[in-house]
């Protein structure tokens, strides 16, 4: 079967094999190497095989237990986040950490370690593993957790599915008192406002995220929105249809003019919104969710997703200086998302966040152009002593990968061989 | 509480129903399977998504008609049943059973006998209690015979006619029979033509097609409900056109 990631740079061939209950990986796949794909959700080629072999893993959706007293929850690999809201949320429960998408599946979430708006709050999603059950591909079962077999639990927990193939693991829910969370719409018209705000929000609010606009080199301006779960119960929302992009149109509908006519139009649409809101958690958390597709929408070609993480000390010039590249080139994105990360620590050895600043920013495939800013973006990345997310990457220099990763090396020690990625072959050469 | 039953629990298909309709409400839920272990994991999922749920396993032989007479008796005793599912059925290599008749005798019961026993002993129950709802998973299959599936869709086409004659039966009576024609649908019984995968239907999503419908009490329920009109087309082809296909 033909197959895709979410960023549709390529699409390549991939044999489909589901992965069931009772499957043997040192019995059934002997002659290919293997990787474990979830939703499909990241936007390169960490979740792509199109050498061997891929499981897929969605059949895995069972819950094994949950504990109404302390929050733990017990489930498979292939249950989605959004199950687990939209089961939990009535209950009084959520997850702790969620990304901007809920159509990901809890083991995709854990192998690449993610984070959600409430990273200075909460850390990343492994903080709040407490254990996994690992399949290698030589048959062995290993359980491990953040204090038992810990460096197992380190090297998978944002190690990109190879170390072997989750199977089961337990992660705490945290209790809400609704669905419902109470948001602050501010806005900052230059990126010294944006640190302030987030400075002044990080204590008292658990959710932080903005949106900047970077379709112009005068105003950094941009929207900043920040929310704490509501303590009033209110009515759940009533499942509405979907939008959707049903087609791939034959040229990205994204160019320069597209784009800042939406900056402006999405600016000042929330100009109107400014101040005190209640947002349901849907559509708070999972703005995008609500679009069906909406990758189709830059065309045939698809699109690269650039996320960076500046280190705190280096993080607004470096910003500064990738904004500016960003709108002197004229392939400016949508929205990019800006958001600063706190000081808990990740546990994973290759896991993304640090302490400082990320950007997140789409660009439309226009090949050599775009690699061209991306180089430049690259220079500045490295300068700063930052790094990028290999959960978005498709493209980034091996380079910038060992230097961004530094514990790279410990890491490989934990590799199963019998595991590979298009990533792990062009990043890690096997 | 409702009162509902499954047979062949560990279908995945049904499964996904269990989980709908226990999202919704909490139910007194009878889960028959032919292995009480599988059955278990079953059950410890849909005991988290409703912990509010009174569900229990009945594990027996789902083919010889007096083990179903027990089963089936066994669940009627403690009270009566609202809703039954029965969902259980296997996917036979068909050339398999061409060279073996032992083997499409037993694909035959299991997937056309069987179900419409099942269905008999619960109806015979509900005639008494002059109310509930049967639910009988058929497939597409049982529409239109054809070579590479006769033995599977003959059993399955069974169960069309039985349904059938239930309906005319319980006609104008609180009994309501429900005839569920899933097309192909990602499950374990399709794990194994690959790369058909993602072409197959998402089982939610056919769960979620089954639920509805027989919440609207349709006699007839193809899932997704595009085989309503493909199954139209293809029953009515002309034979010199149908015998050329190769399907
Ligand atoms: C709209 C959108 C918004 C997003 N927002 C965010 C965000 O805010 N923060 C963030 O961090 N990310 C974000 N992401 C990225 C997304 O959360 C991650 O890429 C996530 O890991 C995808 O999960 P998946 O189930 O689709 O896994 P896939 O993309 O299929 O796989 C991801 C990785 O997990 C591995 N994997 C999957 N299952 C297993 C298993 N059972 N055992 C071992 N390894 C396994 C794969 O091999 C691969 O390396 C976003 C993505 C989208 C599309
Ligand atoms: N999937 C499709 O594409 C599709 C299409 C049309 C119709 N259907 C029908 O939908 C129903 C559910 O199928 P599914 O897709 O959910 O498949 P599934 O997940 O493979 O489930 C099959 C079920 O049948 C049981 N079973 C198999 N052989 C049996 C036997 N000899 N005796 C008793 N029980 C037996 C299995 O029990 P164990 O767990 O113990 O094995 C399991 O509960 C079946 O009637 C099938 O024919 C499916």
């Amino acid at each position: 079967m033909k197959l895709r990631s979410w960023g549709r740079l390529s699409e390549e061939e991939h044999p489909y094999i589901p992965l069931s209950r009772a499957s043997s990986l040192h019995i059934e796949h002997p002659d290919k190497k293997i990787l474990a794909h979830g939703m499909g959700r990241s936007y390169g080629d960490v979740c792509l095989n199109p050498v061997g072999n891929l499981l897929f893993t969605r059949d895995l959706d069972r819950f094994l237990s949950f504990n109404p007293v302390s929050g733990e929850l017990v489930c498979e690999a292939g249950v989605l986040l959004g199950d687990i809201q939209r089961i939990f949320a009535p209950k009084g429960w959520m997850l702790p950490v969620t990304p901007g998408t809920q159509y990901v599946t809890m083991a995709g979430a854990l192998a690449n370690d993610v984070h959600g708006k409430n990273h200075h709050s909460q850390g990343c999603f492994s903080s709040h593993v407490n254990w996994l059950k690992l399949e290698r591909t030589d048959g062995e079962l290993i359980t491990c957790s953040p204090s038992e077999k810990s460096g197992w639990f380190e090297a998978t927990a944002g190690g990109l599915g190879l170390t072997g193939v989750i199977k089961q693991l337990s992660i705490n829910l945290k209790p809400i008192e609704s669905s419902w969370l109470d948001t602050e719409t501010l806005f900052f018209s230059n990126l010294s406002e944006f640190f302030q705000l987030s400075e002044e929000s990080e204590a008292n609010w658990e959710y932080t995220v903005s949106w900047i606009d970077c379709s112009s080199n005068k105003h950094k301006r941009g929207i900043f929105i920040r929310a704490n779960h509501s303590e009033i119960p209110g009515e759940t929302l009533p499942a509405g249809r979907k939008l959707g992009i049903p087609f791939v149109p034959p040229f990205s509908l994204v160019n320069g003019l597209s784009v800042s006519a939406f900056n402006q139009a999405y600016f000042y649409a929330h100009k109107t919104k400014r101040g005190m809101n209640k947002s349901h958690y849907q559509s708070y958390f999972y703005p995008l969710d609500g679009i069906l597709n909406w990758n189709r929408m830059y065309g045939p070609r698809g699109f690269y997703q650039y996320q960076l993480v500046i280190p705190r000390q280096a993080g607004q010039p470096a910003i500064d200086a990738v904004l500016d590249e960003i709108s002197t080139s004229g392939q400016g994105s949508f929205l990019s998302v800006l958001k600063t990360f706190g000081n808990k620590p990740s546990p994973g050895l290759l896991s993304f966040p640090l302490e400082g600043v990320t950007l997140a920013l789409d660009f439309p495939n226009r090949g050599k152009k775009t690699s061209q800013l991306f180089d430049r973006l690259d220079a500045i990345v490295k300068e700063a002593k930052g790094r990028l997310y290999p959960a978005k990457d498709a493209r980034m220099p091996e380079d910038l990968f060992t230097n961004g990763y530094p514990n790279l090396s410990q890491f490989t020690a934990y590799r199963d061989p019998g595991i590979s990625s298009g990533l792990s072959r062009r990043l890690m050469g096997w | 509480m409702k009162r509902y039953a499954i047979v062949g629990a560990t279908s995945a298909i049904a499964e996904h129903c269990a989980r709908i309709w226990l999202t919704k409400e909490d139910l007194d839920l009878t889960l028959v399977a032919r292995n009480k272990e599988r059955a278990e994991s079953v059950v410890q999922d849909l005991r988290v998504r409703s912990p509010g749920s009174v569900i229990r396993i009945i594990e027996g032989d789902l083919v010889t008609p007096s083990s179903i007479e027990d089963i089936v008796r066994e669940i009627c005793q403690a009270g009566d049943v609202d809703c039954v599912l029965i969902a259980h059925g296997s996917l036979p290599d068909q050339e398999a059973c061409q060279n073996d008749l032992a083997r499409s005798a037993n694909e035959l019961s299991v997937n056309g006998i069987s179900p419409a026993l099942f269905a008999e002993a619960f109806a015979n129950k509900m005639s008494i209690s002059g109310r509930g709802q049967i639910g009988i998973i058929g497939s597409v299959a049982g529409d239109r015979g054809r070579k590479s599936n006769y033995i599977y869709g003959a059993a399955k086409g069974l169960l069309t006619r039985y349904a059938q004659g239930l309906q005319h039966r319980f006609a104008g009576t609180d009994v309501v029979i429900t005839l569920v024609k899933p097309g192909p649908t990602q499950t374990p019984m399709t794990a194994h033509l690959s790369d058909e995968g993602p072409k197959m239907a998402d089982v939610t999503a056919v769960a979620q097609t089954i639920v509805n419908g027989m919440a609207k009490e349709r006699p007839v329920v193809y899932a997704p409900g595009k085989w309503l009109i493909i199954m139209m087309i293809i029953r009515h082809l002309p034979r010199f056109i149908f015998n050329r296909m190769d399907i």
